[in-house]
C-alpha cells in the first residue's frame, strides 16, 4: 500500500470519528424520547428540534411583537408571501411594515433557512397552509402542526388565559425560543407537562 | 430697497417656519395616549394604552400576541427614545394600527413629549 493511500485512510478514519463524536454531542441530552423524535423527523416537516434563530435583525424586528418563529417552521414560499410589502402592512391584523432594506434582509434570512423545499412538496404538509386561513400562511394551520397538537384540549390553550393561542409556542414549550420543541420541555400553564 | 428687504424677510420667514419646533405638548400627548379608536376589523377599540398601559413605568402587553412590552418610560427604561429610526418606525406602525392613519408631526411630537416626562 502506498503511503498516500495510507494517509487517506487515516484521514477518513479521523474524520468519521470526529463526525461521530459531534453527532453524539448533538444528541447527548436525548434519551427517553429519542425514538419518538426520530420517527417525527422521518415523517414530518414539523421537527422537534429546529435551528435557533440567528439573525439579529429578525429577532429585533419580528421578535419585538411575538416569538421569532424559527424559519424552519415554514417553507420558503410561505415566508415569501408573509414578507411581501403589502402583506406586512396587514400582518395577521397588525401593522408590521418595514423599511425596504430591513424587509429584504429578513426575507433573505427566512428564505435561506426555511423548511426543506423538497419535503414541503409532500401533499398535506406545511406548504398547504394559506388556503385555510383565507390569507397569509399560518404555522398553526399546517397539517404537521395540527397532527402534533390534535389531542390538546382547547381549554388548555385558547381557553387558558395564560396561553390564549396556539401561536404562543413559548407559553407551553419552555425552550421554543431556542428551537427545542421536545416533549420533555412542555409545561402547560395551570396544567403541567404533556406527553403523548 | 424696501421691497427687497421685505422679500428677503418673507423668504427668511418661509425658510424658518417649517423648522420652528411646534410647542410639543406633553399634556396633549397624555390625552392622545388613552384616546380610544374604534376598529373596522371587529377588534375592540384601541388606544396606545391598550398595549402599553396607562402607567408607562410598568411593562405592557401586546393586545394580539400577548407578548410583554418593556416599559415605555425612559425613567425606568433608558433605552427608550434613544434611536430615532426606531421611534419613527413604531410611531408609523402603531398610529396606523391604532388610529387607522399615520400621525402628523404635531401628534408625534406630543406623544414623544409625554413619554419623555415619564
Amino acid at each position: 500500500m502506498n503511503p498516500f493511500a495510507c494517509q487517506s485512510v487515516l484521514t477518513l478514519l479521523l474524520t468519521s470519528t470526529l463526525a461521530m463524536s459531534s453527532a453524539h454531542l448533538a444528541f447527548a441530552d436525548d434519551d427517553d424520547d429519542e425514538d419518538d423524535e426520530h420517527e417525527h423527523k422521518r415523517n414530518s416537516l414539523f421537527e422537534s428540534r429546529l435551528a435557533p434563530v440567528v439573525n439579529a435583525t429578525y429577532s429585533e424586528e419580528c421578535g419585538s411583537c411575538h416569538m421569532a418563529y424559527q424559519p424552519g417552521l415554514l417553507p420558503p414560499r410561505d415566508w415569501a408571501r408573509i414578507m411581501a410589502p403589502d402583506a406586512l402592512i396587514n400582518h395577521y391584523g397588525d401593522d408590521a411594515s418595514l423599511s425596504e432594506a430591513l424587509r429584504a434582509e429578513i426575507s433573505a434570512f427566512l428564505g435561506a433557512n426555511a423548511a426543506n423545499v423538497a419535503r414541503s412538496m409532500v401533499p398535506g404538509d406545511a406548504s398547504n397552509t394559506g388556503a385555510v386561513s383565507g390569507g397569509l400562511p399560518r404555522i398553526t394551520e399546517s397539517a404537521d402542526f395540527k397532527h402534533e397538537h390534535d389531542e390538546i384540549p382547547a381549554r388548555l390553550v385558547t381557553g387558558n388565559p395564560e396561553v390564549n393561542s396556539f401561536s404562543q409556542c413559548n407559553a407551553c414549550h419552555q425552550k421554543a425560543a431556542e428551537g427545542n420543541y421536545d416533549e420533555r420541555w412542555i409545561d402547560i400553564p395551570g396544567h403541567g407537562p404533556w406527553r403523548d | 430697497m424696501k421691497r427687497h428687504l421685505a422679500t428677503a424677510l418673507l423668504s427668511a420667514n418661509l425658510l424658518i417656519l417649517p423648522a420652528i419646533p411646534w410647542a410639543a405638548d406633553p399634556v396633549a400627548g397624555a390625552a392622545g395616549w388613552i384616546k380610544e379608536y374604534p376598529q373596522t376589523d371587529g377588534s375592540k377599540p384601541r388606544s396606545c394604552s391598550t398595549c402599553h398601559g396607562r402607567d408607562l413605568t410598568q411593562p405592557g402587553q401586546h393586545a394580539k400576541t400577548g407578548k410583554v412590552i418593556e416599559p415605555m418610560a425612559p425613567s425606568v427604561n433608558p433605552q427608550r427614545l434613544t434611536d430615532s429610526a426606531k421611534i419613527e418606525k413604531w410611531l408609523r406602525r402603531n398610529c396606523r394600527w391604532t388610529i387607522g392613519r399615520e400621525c402628523n408631526a404635531a401628534e408625534k411630537a406630543d406623544f414623544i413629549a409625554y413619554i419623555k416626562t415619564q
